[in-house]
């Protein structure tokens, strides 16, 4: 069992693999109809490569849900097909189809309220359509400040509201997931992990990731100070000149909206080098968590994750 | 005091790359209002780069800088202190960095408003404390406060931080006179190990790297200490236990327990036990996602085979037959209150102890201790934030063991069933009574006493009749109910079920015709659910109190 200290205590990744696959068991072994959301990021693939471990021999015991904005990497759907087909497991995408239908997109919306719609809005009637009490989620109190108080099971309401007010407490690794029909707790497995400890974690165990984090050519567009690779549905606003850059994107998200960042980092081992030089928060450049102050607090209120 | 041993494993693909090597320390700090809990964090993130640049430089360009010369690092940590400022959540915030050789995880808690609430809480999950004091004022009430819930939640390693050194001219004597006051806790406090270590958080001096301004000082600074403490409860010194999670069991041929081991470690071949039933076997097979194991320690989450067909399920608690935890179903214990409803003694709350969930009453609250003084009183109520002894009786017997002697299988929480909040955290210090004895003894347990019962429910059993009256009969069901007694309501046919009800203590309500009952009930069925009420009090069926004087009738 992977690195072990000389004094028989784990090194830091295998006890932070340990506490998460306990958590991804909890709810397992507590909730009616859990479901694991995969955003086919590097943090829901180290989630559910931590889920797979949990249950081995057996197969995952809940299905995986994709929230498709439309908007997405097209390399990204043909990543998550094959790698779903690969494990073998059963995914569900779920797309607000009445929001696109009403031509939904960030520049005619803006990128709060668009992905308020495809995204957030779109998530929890995912959960309510499927009736599932309990959503996996791969989000780390590292990333952003009003997460760093966020429980590992977080409850939210009727509605999918998150209350910061009224969280319940959380003691010791023993996990309250009581609710009622209709409520649903968003569990967090990744709450104590850092960037850095997943993508060590990524090194570490091999785990494939989406091509989009790796560096190469791609034609972009300088726009609020973020590189926006010109993927299909990304349009090319008057002013903009669209230029040749090695870059790669340091989060995932949607085509008009993810930046990316210079970069000739092409393995995990050098985006961890790079990580290692380059010391600024991931998610400096999503552009939807600068569109307000305290954005994300407010998103989470709603239901984002 | 452990034994060098190899990898487990040696497959090629576990080959670590070095950032693997490190340990985990998860720690808690506590400190009063502006003792500089804030700027300590700030300080410990930036000198071992756990802050990002782009933070940094937020705070550099900040227009709020309250420190004298230099960086504000107390403005990294600005999500808590927005929210005091505003007055929203105070609560516990985890926070991250790492050394080469260690990663660190912080629960850092608010040393004020909610103190017990938060910092039991983020004690509840850390080996070692910070406590923060500052040179100028000394042990203050709040630092004992501190203290006192670390050494509850079972901390054994402390760092007390004299904090503001460069206000009091680095002075040995302040320095020296604070740890000499606060040694004297320690006996109350279970003579945790403690570590006095001047700093100025504000200045850097012996956070991260050693003073210059205190040759005197011989000590480690703050972040040495993290880097080498070794929490006392490191899994080798106790015996093994497993709570299981839940059984896999892909096919007819695998039947896997998976659970994280909670203390002590297993290897195949060795005898197991599991908890309630004691039904002894050996271990087969000890399977992981990366190929099996020879042995497995905590805190690893594996999957145990057994050589026998055992029937164990979620809730059950595996443990080595050389060392068996406790069964019980009183127990004695110390809950930390956690919500704004009190305790109710009459109430039935869940008790979560790891995977296993048991209904639960309290059963007497013994006393109550002063967080402040450390002094122990009676009392009549436990509120938000309190701290009490009880006494708990569980439906089922539990497994466990005293806390103090393992904090993984002597804790547990109390959670409300109506409205599925959590109420309070507990930790068992004993089992009492008759039902106590080791795991794998025979259980006989006592046959229960109608006296039993009638201590249990509040009330005595009884039968009411009320032939043809079946919307009464809906009121008083819902008129006892209401006032907490075991009703149950059996319509026309059912009624041949009552004897047996009645055995086991609850109040039946029958309307079939074709019983018997009293014919002189006013026709309005409020009022007659209220004369009933009267008459079963009149009759010491249930206590008094129910019915409002000049009510009913
Ligand atoms: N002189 C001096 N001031 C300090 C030191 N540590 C913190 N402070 C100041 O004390 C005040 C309160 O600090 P803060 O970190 O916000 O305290 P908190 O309330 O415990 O988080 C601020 O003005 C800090 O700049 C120190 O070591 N020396």
């Amino acid at each position: 069992m992977g690195p072990v200290t000389a004094d028989r205590r784990l090194s830091h990744l295998r006890a932070l693999e340990a506490e998460s696959i306990h958590i991804i068991r909890e709810v397992a072994g507590q909730f009616a109809r859990p479901v694991l959301l995969y955003s086919i990021g590097k943090d829901s693939s180290a989630m559910l490569h931590l889920a797979r471990k949990a249950f081995y021999p057996g197969a995952l015991p809940f299905p995986l849900l994709h929230v498709d904005t439309t908007f997405e990497y097209p390399e990204l759907i043909e990543f998550r097909d094959a790698f779903v087909r690969q494990i073998g497991a059963r995914l569900e995408v779920y797309t607000n189809q009445a929001a696109i239908a009403a031509g939904a997109n960030p520049y005619a919306l803006g990128t709060a309220k668009c992905c308020s719609l495809l995204r957030t809005r779109a998530l929890v009637d995912a959960l309510k359509q499927g009736g599932y009490d309990a959503a996996l989620g791969g989000a780390r109190r590292d990333e952003e400040r009003s997460r760093a108080k966020e429980r590992v099971f977080s409850f939210r309401d009727v509605n999918g509201h998150w209350d910061p007010k009224n969280q319940r407490p959380e003691l010791w690794n023993i996990y309250n997931g009581r609710v009622d029909p209709g409520e649903c707790i968003r569990v967090f497995p990744l709450s104590n992990w850092t960037e850095q400890d997943v993508w060590n974690y990524i090194q570490l165990e091999k785990i494939p990731l989406a091509p989009l984090y790796f560096a190469r050519e791609r034609q972009v567009i300088r726009r609020n100070g973020s590189l926006i690779p010109l993927e299909t549905n990304v349009a090319v606003q008057p002013g903009e000149q669209p230029e040749p850059v090695m870059c790669r994107l340091r989060t995932l998200g949607c085509t008009p909206c993810s930046g990316a960042i210079p970069s000739g980092a092409d393995t995990v081992q050098k985006i961890i080098d790079e990580l290692t030089a380059f010391r600024r928060s991931e998610r400096e450049n999503r552009l939807i968590d600068h569109d307000q102050d305290g954005s994300m607090e407010l998103k989470k209120r709603e239901g984002y994750f | 005091m452990a034994a060098v041993t190899e990898p487990v494993t040696t497959d090629a693909n576990l080959l670590r790359p070095a950032e693997s090597e490190k340990t985990l320390l998860r720690f808690f700090t506590a400190g009063s209002v502006d003792d500089g809990k804030s700027t300590l964090i700030g300080r410990l993130l930036f000198d071992t780069n756990g802050a990002y640049e782009d933070q940094v430089e937020a705070v550099r360009n900040s227009k709020v800088n309250r420190a004298a010369h230099g960086v504000d690092y107390s403005l990294l940590m600005d999500g808590l202190r927005a929210e005091r400022e505003q007055g929203i959540t105070i609560d516990v915030a985890y926070r991250y960095f790492a050394t080469p050789r260690r990663k660190f995880i912080i629960a850092d808690t608010p040393g004020h408003e909610q103190y017990t609430r938060n910092m039991a809480t983020g004690a509840s999950t850390s080996e070692a404390a910070v406590i923060l004091l500052d040179a100028r004022k000394g042990v203050l009430r709040q630092s004992r406060r501190h203290a006192f819930i670390a050494a509850l939640m079972g901390i054994r390693h402390f760092a007390v931080a004299v904090n503001k050194m460069d206000l009091v001219g680095w002075s040995r004597e302040v320095f020296d006179s604070i740890a000499a006051e606060f040694q004297t806790l320690a006996s109350r406090l279970g003579h945790p190990r403690m570590t006095f270590i001047p700093l100025s958080a504000l200045e850097g001096d012996n956070v991260a790297w050693r003073s210059a301004r205190m040759e005197w000082y011989e000590g480690p600074n703050l972040l040495e200490w993290l880097e080498t403490v070794e929490p006392g409860h490191a899994g080798e010194a106790s015996a093994f236990r497993m709570p299981v999670q839940m059984v896999i069991r892909p096919s007819a041929e695998f039947r896997g327990f998976a659970g994280q081991i909670a203390t002590g470690r297993v290897a195949v071949g060795d005898a197991v036990a599991v908890a309630p039933s004691g039904r002894a076997s050996r271990v087969s097979r000890l399977v992981s996602f990366d190929g099996d194991l020879q042995e497995a320690f905590a805190p690893l989450s594996v999957t145990v085979c057994l050589e026998d067909e055992v029937d164990i399920s979620r809730g059950d608690l595996l443990y080595t037959t050389r060392n068996a935890p406790e069964v019980a179903r009183r127990l004695e214990g110390t809950l930390v209150w956690m919500s704004d409803e009190a305790l109710e003694t009459e109430r039935t709350y869940l008790l979560q102890q790891g995977a296993n969930i048991v209904p639960a009453r309290v059963t007497a609250l013994l006393d109550q201790t002063d967080v402040d003084t450390f002094a122990t009183a009676p009392s009549q109520q436990l509120k938000l934030n309190e701290i009490g002894r009880v006494r708990l009786e569980t439906s089922r017997p539990i497994p466990f063991d005293v806390f103090s002697t393992n904090r993984s299988t002597g804790r547990f929480i109390l959670v409300d069933p109506l409205t599925n909040a959590t109420m309070a955290a507990g930790i068992i210090e004993r089992g009492e009574g008759a039902a106590r004895r080791r795991a794998g003894d025979r259980f006989k347990p006592d046959p229960l006493t109608p006296a039993e019962r009638q201590a249990r429910f509040g009330h005595s059993a009884a039968t009411v009749h009320l032939p043809g009256r079946s919307s009464a009969a809906d009121m008083l069901e819902r008129l006892l109910f209401e006032h907490g007694c075991h009703v149950v309501r059996l319509r026309g046919e059912e009624g041949r079920l009552a004897e047996t009800l009645i055995e086991s203590g609850v109040i039946v309500i029958l309307d079939a015709d074709t019983i018997g009952g009293d014919q002189n009930l006013p026709e309005d069925d409020e009022a007659a659910a209220r004369l009933v009420m009267r008459r079963l009090e009149t009759r010491g069926v249930i206590s008094s109190g129910a019915v409002e004087q000049g009510e009913g009738i």
